[in-house]
C-alpha cells in the first residue's frame, strides 16, 4: 500500500508541496543558531528532488491525477488535479524555490538577521506551497483561499525590512493592487458559478456560453490575473515590490509568482471550446505594449532591482503576446500560429524562470557586497567578484534573447509565428516582429548597462572598491540556473518536450501540427559553433599575445591626465540617450540645490527616473479616490468587538439575500 | 561543394578590399592618390604582429569582446547568400538568427568598451546600442516585406526570389526598402553620415571611440569583424538590388564580386559628398528609414 503510494508521482508532488509548506516551521521554534534555516533548506531541496522527477515523468507520459479532499464547507467538492497545464507551472515553482532557499543561506543568514530570518524562511516555504496549491486547485473557493495565502505570504516576505518607509509603502501598494485583482477574480468565479452551477472548474473546452457572459469571464480573468502578471497598465505595484523585497524573495516573486497570473489566464481560456478573435488580439496588443513600455522604462533605471522588475514586465508582455497569438491562431484555424504562439509563450515562461532569478541573485550578491542598489555607485566589481560577474553576464545575454542562450530559442518561436503571418491575406500580426525587434534592441541597452556599469570599469564609490565575492551557497544556485539557461539554448528540444503536452492539451487544434518547424540540431550547432569559434580565437590570441611584447597602463584618457572614476559614464547617463526619445514614458526628476554667492558652498544634484503614467495619471486618480475613501475609513477604528459585529451583520444580510 | 568553398573564400578574403576601395574612392574625390587598395590587408597583418597594451581597469571581458563579436559575425557569414548562390546554411527563420548574431556582437563590443572605465568609451557604447536598436526594426520590416513577396522564411530563397519580374511588379516597394536598408547599412557600419570611421578624437564618435583602448591582434579582430559586417550587410542589400543572373554559376560569382566593389564605390561617394549629421539628427533619420520600409510593406500588402 505504502510502496504503491510512493511510486505514484502525483502523491510525490503533493508530498513535496506539504514538505515545502512545513519547511520553515522548525525554524520558528529553533530561534537560536542557523539550524532552522539549514533544516528549511534541506526540506526545500528534498521537496524539489521529490517533485521535479515526478513532474517531468508525468508530463512526458501524459499522466493525469485527481484527488478530492473531504471537507464539509459549503463550496462543493474540494478537488485538486494534476493535468499537463498544472504540471508545467509547478516546474518553475519547484526549481526556483530550492535555489532561493539555498541562496538565502548566504544572503540572509540566520547569524546576521536573527530577528527576521525565521519568518522569512517560514513564509518562503508557505509562498511556494500556496503557489503550488493555486496551480492544482480545481475549485473556485479553494483557488481563492490558496490565492490569498499566496498574496499574503508574498506581502510578509516583501515587508521583511519594514523599518524602512519605502518598503512599507511598497507593501501597501502591493496589498491594494493584489486585492483589486482578487476582487476581479471573485467576479470571475461567481460568474463561473452562475454558468456551471458549482464552484468546480469546468473541464477543458466544455464551457459553452453566450458571447456576453463568456466575454465578461474573460475580461475578469485578464484584469485579475493580468494584475498579478504585471501587464501594463496593471503593473503599478510590481517595480517597487520587487525592488524592495530581499533578493531571493524578488527572484521567487518575479521568476514564479508572476507566472501564476499567466497560468490563470491560460486556465480560464482553456475552459472555452472556441474564442472570439478579439480575445487573442487584445492579448497580443496588451502584451506587445507592456513589453515595449516595460523595457523602455527599464532602460532608464539606475536602481539595479527596479531595472530587473521592469524587465519582468517586458518578459511577461512577450509571454502574453504569445498566448494572444495562439488564441488568434485557434480562432482563424491556423494550427501553425497556435502552436508557435503557445509553445513560444510557455517556453519563455520556463526560460524567464531561469534567467530572471539568476539576475536577481546576481543583484543580491552585488547588494550584499556594496550595500546599495544604486548602479551609479557601483563599478569595477568584476575584478573582485569574478564568478558573480561571469554568471551575471550569462543571465544578461540570455535575457536579451541572444544566441546561444535559451531566451533566443523561445523568442525565435514567437518570431516565426509573427513572420509566418506576413503570408496571410491580412498580415496585421506580422507587425509584431519589428516591435519584438525593437524590444530586443532596448533590452540590449538595459542589460549592457546593468552588467557593464555594475561589474566593469573602475569603482565609482569607496564601497564598490572593497567588495568581496559571494559565498558558495549563493554562487551554486546561480551557476545551476546559468547552466540550465545555456542548456535550453543549445538543446531547446529538451525544454520543448515539457511544453508540447501542455500545448496540445490547451489548444487541441495544434494536434495536427508536427511541432518545431526548424531542426533542433541547428540550435546546438549554432551555439556550439559560436562558442567553439570564440574559444579558439581567444586561445589563439592569448598564445599570440604571450609571444609578443605586452604592456599595461591606465586607460587612455584622450590626453587628459587626471581622469577619475567619477568621470565614467553612469547608469543614468547610459540610458539617457534612449530616455530622451522615450520621454512620454519616463522622465527624470532632477533636483539641484541653489547656487548663490561668489564662493558657493557644496551643492547636491539628485536624479530620479520617474514613470510618467504612474506619477502623472495613476497617482492623481488615486489621491482623488483617497479623498473619497476618507469617509469610509471612519468604519476602521480598531475596536475588535465592533469588527466582529460587522462580520455578523454581513453574514446575516447575506443569509437574507440568499433566502 | 565548390560553391560552398568559394563562398567561404570570398567571405573571408574580400571584406578588407571593400574598405580599400572605399578609401581609394574618397581619396579620388579629395584629389589625393590615396592608400593602395590592399592597405587594409597590410594594416591587419601589421596589427597581428604588434604587442598588446591592456588597461589596468580591464578584465577578461575586455579581451572577450572582439573575440565573441568576430565569432558571431563569422557564423552570420554562413547565412547570407552571395549573389545567386545559396548560403551554406539555410533553414526556416535564419534571418532572425542573422539579426541576433549582430546583436550578440554588439552586446560584447559595448560591454568591452564599458570595461575600460573611460568616459568616452561609455559614451560611444551608449550611442551604439541606442542607434542600433532604432535600426533593428527597419531590417525586420524589410524582412517581413520579403517574406510576404516570396512566401518563404529563410534568407536564401527569400533573396533569390527577387528577380526582374518581381522588380517589375513591386518595384516601388523594393525601391523604398532599398532606401531603408541603405540607411541601415551605413548606420550599422558606422559610416558617414552617422559616424566617421577615420577620426577617433571627437566627442560625437560612436564606433571608433568604443575601441580606443584595444590594440594589437585584438584591434585586428575588431577591424576585420567590422569589414566583414559591412560585407555581409552589403551582400544582403545587393541581393535585392541586383536581380540579374548570368545564367552561369561562375559568371554569377563575377557579377556578385563586381557589384560588391561598385557598392564600395557608392559608399565612398556618399562619404565624400556628405557631411556627418548632427548627433540629434541621427535618430530622426533612422526612424525615417524605418517608416520607409514600413511603407514598402504597405505597398506590398495593398
Amino acid at each position: 500500500m505504502f510502496t504503491e503510494m510512493v511510486r505514484d508521482p502525483a502523491v510525490l508532488v503533493i508530498t513535496a508541496t506539504i514538505l515545502a509548506a512545513c519547511s520553515g516551521v522548525p525554524g520558528l521554534f529553533l530561534r537560536h543558531g542557523p539550524l532552522g534555516q539549514r533544516l528549511a533548506t534541506a526540506g526545500a531541496l528534498a521537496a524539489s528532488l521529490l517533485a521535479l522527477p515526478a513532474l517531468v515523468s508525468m508530463l512526458a507520459s501524459g499522466a493525469r491525477a485527481g484527488f478530492v479532499i473531504d471537507w464539509n464547507l459549503p463550496f462543493g467538492a474540494c478537488e485538486i488535479a494534476l493535468d499537463p497545464l498544472s504540471l508545467f507551472f509547478l516546474i518553475p515553482i519547484f526549481l526556483v524555490f530550492p535555489a532561493g532557499s539555498l541562496y538565502a543561506c548566504g544572503y540572509w543568514p540566520a547569524a546576521s538577521h536573527r530577528s527576521s530570518e525565521p519568518s522569512v524562511t517560514f513564509f518562503y516555504g508557505l509562498l511556494c506551497a500556496a503557489m503550488a496549491l493555486v496551480v492544482v486547485a480545481r475549485n473556485g473557493a479553494l483557488f481563492m483561499i490558496a490565492w490569498e495565502i499566496m498574496a499574503l505570504a508574498g506581502y510578509f516576505l516583501l515587508v521583511t525590512e519594514h523599518e524602512e518607509p519605502e518598503v512599507r509603502s511598497a507593501g501597501t501598494v502591493y496589498l491594494i493592487a493584489s486585492h483589486i485583482g482578487a476582487a476581479s477574480l471573485l467576479v470571475l468565479f461567481s460568474q463561473l458559478r452562475l454558468a456551471t452551477g458549482s464552484f468546480l472548474f469546468p473541464g477543458t473546452g466544455s464551457l459553452q456560453l453566450a458571447a456576453a457572459s463568456a466575454s465578461l469571464i474573460f475580461i475578469a480573468a485578464v484584469v485579475g490575473f493580468g494584475s498579478k502578471a504585471g501587464i501594463m497598465p496593471l503593473h503599478i505595484w510590481l517595480p517597487s515590490a520587487h525592488a524592495n523585497a530581499p533578493s531571493h524573495v524578488s527572484a521567487l516573486l518575479s521568476g514564479v509568482m508572476l507566472k501564476i497570473g499567466i497560468y490563470g489566464i491560460l486556465r480560464v481560456v482553456s475552459f472555452f471550446p472556441g474564442h472570439p478573435l478579439w480575445w487573442g488580439i487584445l492579448l497580443v496588443l496588451a502584451g506587445l505594449i507592456s513589453a515595449l513600455m516595460g523595457i523602455c522604462i527599464a532602460s532608464a533605471q539606475k536602481d539595479i532591482k527596479r531595472l530587473l522588475a521592469y524587465s519582468s514586465i517586458e518578459n511577461l508582455g512577450i509571454i502574453t503576446a504569445g498566448i494572444g497569438m495562439a488564441l488568434v491562431g485557434q480562432g482563424t484555424a491556423n494550427p501553425r500560429l497556435a502552436y508557435l504562439g503557445l509553445a513560444g509563450a510557455l517556453f519563455h515562461v520556463l526560460n524567464h524562470s531561469l534567467f530572471k532569478p539568476l539576475l536577481f541573485f546576481a543583484a543580491g550578491s552585488v547588494m550584499h557586497a556594496t550595500g546599495t542598489r544604486d548602479m551609479d555607485r557601483m563599478g569595477g566589481l568584476a575584478a573582485r567578484m569574478p564568478w558573480s560577474a561571469a554568471l551575471c553576464l550569462g543571465g544578461a545575454v540570455a535575457i536579451c534573447g541572444l544566441p546561444p542562450f535559451n531566451g533566443f530559442a523561445s523568442e525565435f518561436l514567437l518570431y516565426l509565428g509573427f513572420f509566418g503571418e506576413a503570408r496571410a491575406p491580412e498580415p496585421y500580426l506580422a507587425l509584431g516582429a519589428p516591435v519584438l525587434a525593437l524590444v530586443g534592441g532596448v533590452a540590449v541597452i538595459s542589460f549592457v548597462k546593468l552588467f557593464g556599469i555594475t561589474f566593469l570599469g573602475a569603482p565609482r564609490s569607496p564601497e564598490a572598491a572593497k567588495v568581496h565575492e559571494a559565498p558558495a551557497a549563493m554562487l551554486l544556485p546561480m551557476a545551476l540556473l546559468a547552466l540550465l539557461s545555456l542548456l535550453g539554448g543549445l538543446f531547446p528540444q529538451l525544454f520543448l518536450r515539457l511544453v508540447h503536452p501542455v500545448v496540445s492539451a490547451v489548444t487541441p487544434a495544434t494536434l495536427r501540427y508536427p511541432g518545431l518547424p526548424v531542426r533542433a540540431l541547428w540550435f546546438a550547432s549554432l551555439g556550439g559553433c559560436v562558442l567553439v569559434l570564440a574559444a579558439a580565437l581567444f586561445w589563439y590570441l592569448r598564445r599570440r599575445g604571450s609571444a609578443l611584447p605586452a604592456g599595461s597602463g591606465p586607460t587612455w584618457g584622450c590626453g587628459y591626465l587626471r581622469p577619475t572614476a567619477r568621470m565614467q559614464y553612469t547608469a543614468s547617463s547610459f540610458g539617457d540617450m534612449l530616455g530622451s526619445l522615450a520621454s512620454p514614458l519616463i522622465r527624470a526628476r532632477i533636483t539641484v540645490g541653489g547656487i548663490a554667492g561668489v564662493a558657493p558652498a557644496a551643492v547636491r544634484l539628485s536624479y530620479i527616473p520617474e514613470e510618467t503614467i504612474l506619477y502623472r495619471v495613476i497617482q492623481p486618480v488615486f489621491s482623488v479616490v483617497g479623498i473619497g475613501f476618507a469617509f469610509i475609513r471612519r468604519l476602521q477604528h480598531g475596536e475588535v468587538q465592533i469588527y466582529i459585529l460587522y462580520i455578523f451583520a454581513t453574514l446575516f444580510l447575506l443569509m437574507f439575500w440568499v433566502e | 561543394m565548390i560553391d560552398t568553398l568559394l563562398h567561404m573564400v570570398l567571405v573571408l578574403a574580400m571584406p578588407p578590399l571593400i574598405l580599400g576601395v572605399i578609401g581609394k574612392t574618397k581619396a579620388a574625390f579629395a584629389g589625393r592618390v590615396g592608400a593602395p587598395f590592399l592597405q587594409p590587408y597590410y594594416d591587419l597583418s601589421r596589427l597581428m604582429r604588434k604587442g598588446v597594451v591592456l588597461s589596468d581597469t580591464t578584465t577578461w571581458i575586455f579581451r572577450a569582446g572582439p573575440v565573441v563579436t568576430l565569432a558571431a559575425t563569422l557564423f552570420a557569414a554562413l547565412l547570407v547568400p552571395l549573389g545567386k548562390h545559396p548560403a551554406p546554411i539555410s533553414f526556416e527563420g535564419d534571418m532572425i538568427l542573422f539579426a541576433y548574431l549582430f546583436a550578440l556582437g554588439r552586446f560584447f563590443t559595448t560591454v568591452a568598451a564599458l570595461d575600460t572605465g573611460s568616459a568616452f568609451e561609455g559614451m560611444g557604447a551608449a550611442r551604439e546600442v541606442t542607434f542600433s536598436c532604432l535600426a533593428e526594426p527597419t531590417l525586420f520590416f524589410a524582412l517581413i516585406t520579403l517574406t510576404r513577396l516570396s512566401g518563404t522564411m529563410s534568407l536564401t530563397p527569400m533573396l533569390q526570389h527577387v528577380t526582374l519580374s518581381v522588380w517589375v511588379s513591386a518595384g516601388a516597394a523594393l525601391l523604398l526598402m532599398l532606401a531603408g536598408l541603405f540607411v541601415v547599412l551605413l548606420a550599422e557600419n558606422c559610416r558617414i553620415p552617422f559616424d566617421d570611421p577615420n577620426t577617433h578624437l571627437e566627442l560625437t564618435m560612436i564606433h571608433e571611440v568604443m575601441v580606443l583602448d584595444h590594440s594589437g591582434p585584438y584591434f585586428g579582430c575588431i577591424l576585420y569583424g567590422a569589414a566583414l559586417k559591412l560585407y555581409l550587410l552589403g551582400a544582403l542589400f545587393l541581393n535585392i538590388a541586383i536581380p540579374f543572373t548570368g545564367g552561369n554559376g561562375y559568371l554569377d560569382w563575377g557579377i556578385f564580386a563586381c557589384s560588391m566593389l561598385a557598392l564600395a564605390v557608392a559608399i565612398g561617394v556618399v562619404e565624400s559628398v556628405m557631411a556627418r549629421l548632427r548627433l540629434i539628427r541621427v535618430p530622426q533619420l533612422l526612424v525615417a528609414a524605418m517608416i520607409l520600409t514600413a511603407f514598402s510593406l504597405v505597398l506590398v500588402v495593398r
